[in-house]
């Protein structure tokens, strides 16, 4: 057991799928001798060698784009996009190719790429640096989405994504890559890289989130279990395919469900889940499904980013709001 | 695998070049620098913005390093490559720069509150372009110069080329960095502004990194170059040399304004910080190079010049340097006074006609907040 961050234990996965399948190839900008501007694949360079290890020229849609070559000729690329707000130059790339060659080619061509990418708030930057586009992905058909919250996830999770035979956009939340340590067992059993993980269970309501909002889910039912309240919590960890047995198995025993997420309200993945929740789950429904989010706005400055983002309290205004039906 | 990269070698490096890192006027077929009836004073001029927008820079980065700002985009070492091409603009030109053009944005008459404004995140830069010729900053790489390209075709719909009116003719500037002649953008730009002959400079300051990445990595030919195969001239200037900038930048804004179409100037300088300040620049270059090119300082060549040539006295500096301490205390305090803003700003100017559904989330959240009066 070592006690390793989310940033730590994502580098130590990626070094472990290098070194499993010599076709693993890492691509970005400064993802090499500086190691990523968050230093996720710190030291990779030194030892696997610049052929595996790719500084790219400064241009998204040549990353994604040659990757797609790379992916044809059998390799498996690990694509860094830097900031969430910089994959939309290779956004063409990613949802008219990556995502649809192989149903294009009947299958003939696969797509084994990962995308990473950094997504989020709460880091007190500059705009295009706290987006969270996961929704664009999710809404993709050809590509699959994951997000992992915690670093024993994070090592798991980036290997099995690039061990998937499909394209996965792997969104990582960044305010959490040197926020907290756990204890992570390289010999452990992962779960399936697409399913969602009840994290605590509760009777009253359940708590859906993934990525850096798992944390305040956490956090707000421990303080609403302080107020007699019990709080079940699911980190959904896969966006697309969404993995809902477990979503509904928890809300036809509470009878009530808030989804909270960084990104827009408005069509975001909550807004799916709260529909799927309704259609499967009416009966036992006590109150309408309820989301949290962030506002149906550009992100805002760094002032004042807290008050956009979901915290613990809009967490639980959303919980008496529900059992307040 | 890296044989093919350029090696970096003093000896490649030909640009134009009017005074030397020693401090000596030197003459150049193509250009000579036009410092007016009164130059020593054009020059002093020169030097005395180099000076403040330097304490600008320095200044901003303590002020990041105090908590003040969250974020620094250092331009120390491109002082000459801003002041020598911001002063080459006349008031109708029109700016577009990246996130480090404060050399630039000086020049324009922007109050650099406004930058620190963005870097503290009280806002996001949000000035009215159109106060000053200058567009906002741009962070995602290389989006400006397609803008450029667009306001440059705009003035030729406004026939504002090539009527030889000196105060009408206008030309607009595309700022952006070695790394980003990569993005697909910015290659699109010279397309455009080539196809349509539009009267846009593009000016790229080469500062040998784009973060990590050496020029090498983007570029196996000198930048300047480049131009040659999108139909259009192409100029390497020596960057740290105001006096050479000027010239250059002066020449491609005419042949612009007079209709002749776009131009790239490759300004060869050095970013001697750091990216931004989160960046650790050990990581990935070594400090001769920084020594290398502290010798090649943008204002200390001019302050060897003035002074040997007694051009400029002790008097002159002293003042400067006064004028450089009341700007650095100006900006420390008015840093520290800019508000926050409200949180249901956040509500503000998503669009020009507001809608009822963010009106309605927007009173949702001001009943929330409200909620809160009196509960703690
Ligand atoms: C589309 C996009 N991708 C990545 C980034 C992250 N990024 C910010 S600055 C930078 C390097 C830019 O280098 P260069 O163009 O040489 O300009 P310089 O910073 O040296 O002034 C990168 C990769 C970005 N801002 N936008
Ligand atoms: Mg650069």
């Amino acid at each position: 057991m070592t006690k390793v961050t989310l940033a730590k234990a994502l580098n130590m996965g990626l070094r472990k799928a290098m070194e499993t399948d010599p076709k693993v190839l890492i691509m970005g900008e400064d993802v090499g001798k500086l190691g990523g501007v968050f230093r996720i694949t710190d030291g990779l360079q030194k030892d696997f060698g610049e052929d595996r290890v790719i500084d790219s020229p400064l241009a998204e849609s040549g990353i994604l784009g040659t990757a797609v070559g790379l992916a044809m000729r059998g390799f498996r690329p690990v694509c860094e996009i830097q900031f969430d707000g910089f994959v939309y130059p290779a956004y063409d790339q990613i949802v008219s190719q990556v995502a649809k060659l192989h149903f294009r080619t009947q299958g003939a061509i696969k797509m084994p790429m990962v995308i990473r990418i950094p997504f989020g708030g709460g880091i007190g930057a500059v705009e295009h640096h706290s987006e969270s586009p996961e929704a664009q992905f999710a809404h993709t058909p050809g590509l699959k989405v994951v997000s992992c919250s915690n670093p024993v996830d994070g090592y798991w999770m980036i290997q099995q994504a690039i061990a998937h035979d499909d394209p996965v956009v792997f969104l990582e939340p960044k305010r959490q890559y040197h926020a907290d340590k756990a204890d992570l067992d390289e010999e452990a059993t992962p779960p399936p890289l697409f399913s969602s993980k009840v994290l605590r269970t509760g009777s009253d309501a359940t708590l859906l989130g993934y990525g850096p909002m798992v944390k305040t889910l956490m956090k707000a039912a421990e303080a609403a279990a302080g107020e007699g309240r019990s709080l079940e919590v699911i980190d959904l960890r896969t966006l697309s395919p969404l993995d809902m047995g477990p979503v509904f198995e928890s809300v036809r025993k509470t009878g009530r469900a808030v989804v909270a997420h960084e990104a827009h309200t408005n069509l975001g993945m909550g807004a799916e889940i709260a529909a799927r929740i309704t259609e499967q789950c009416f009966y036992s429904l006590q109150a309408p499904v309820l989301r949290v989010g962030g506002f149906d706005t550009p992100y805002p400055p760094a002032r004042i980013e807290e008050e956009y983002l979901p915290d613990l309290d809009r967490v639980l205004d959303a919980v008496d709001r529900t059992m307040g039906f | 695998m890296t044989e093919y990269l350029v090696p970096r070698a003093e000896g490649d490096v030909q640009y134009v070049q009017l005074l030397t890192p020693e401090g000596y006027r030197v003459e150049h077929p193509d250009y000579a620098f036009d410092g007016g009836e009164d130059e020593a004073g054009t020059i002093r001029g020169f030097y005395r913005d180099m000076v403040l927008t330097r304490r600008i820079d320095t200044e901003s980065t303590a002020l990041q390093r105090h908590g003040e700002l969250g974020i620094w985009a250092q331009l120390l070492g491109q002082e000459a490559a801003q002041i020598g091409s911001g002063r080459a603009l006349r008031p109708q030109d029109y700016v577009f720069p990246t996130y480090r053009e404060h050399g630039v944005a000086y020049c324009r008459g922007l109050d650099p509150l406004r930058l620190l404004g963005l870097f503290r995140g009280v806002d996001q830069g949000a000035w009215d372009p159109h106060v000053n010729n200058f567009a906002n900053y741009t962070i995602v790489i290389g989006a400006q110069t397609l803008h450029a390209t667009g306001y440059a075709m705009g003035v030729q719909r406004d026939g504002a080329v090539g009527t030889g009116d000196a105060d009408r003719d206008t030309a607009v500037v595309a700022y952006f960095g070695d790394g980003a002649s990569s993005q697909g953008d910015v290659n699109e730009s010279f397309i455009f502004a080539a196809s349509y002959n539009a009267p846009v400079v593009f000016f790229c300051q080469n500062n040998q990194w784009a973060i990590s990445e050496p020029i090498e990595r983007q570029s196996r030919i000198p930048l300047y170059q480049r131009a040659r195969g999108f139909g259009f001239p192409g100029v390497r200037v020596d960057g740290n040399d105001v006096l050479a900038v000027h010239a250059v930048t002066q020449a491609a804004l005419q042949y612009a304004r007079e209709g002749n179409g776009p131009t790239l100037v490759e300004a060869y300088t050095y970013r001697m910080g750091a990216h931004t300040t989160t960046d650790d620049p050990t990581r990935y270059r070594l400090t001769d190079e920084v020594e290398y090119w502290k010798l090649r300082d943008p204002i200390a060549r001019v302050k060897v010049y003035l002074t040997r040539n007694g051009l400029a006295d002790h008097d002159f500096f002293e003042d400067v340097e006064r004028e450089a301490e009341e700007l650095g205390a100006r900006l420390r305090d008015g840093c520290r006074a800019l508000p926050d803003p409200s949180p249901l700003s956040i509500f503000d100017q998503v669009y020009a006609e507001q809608t009822p559904e963010l009106e309605a989330q927007r009173d949702e959240f001001a009943a929330y907040l409200d909620s809160f009066e009196g509960a703690h």
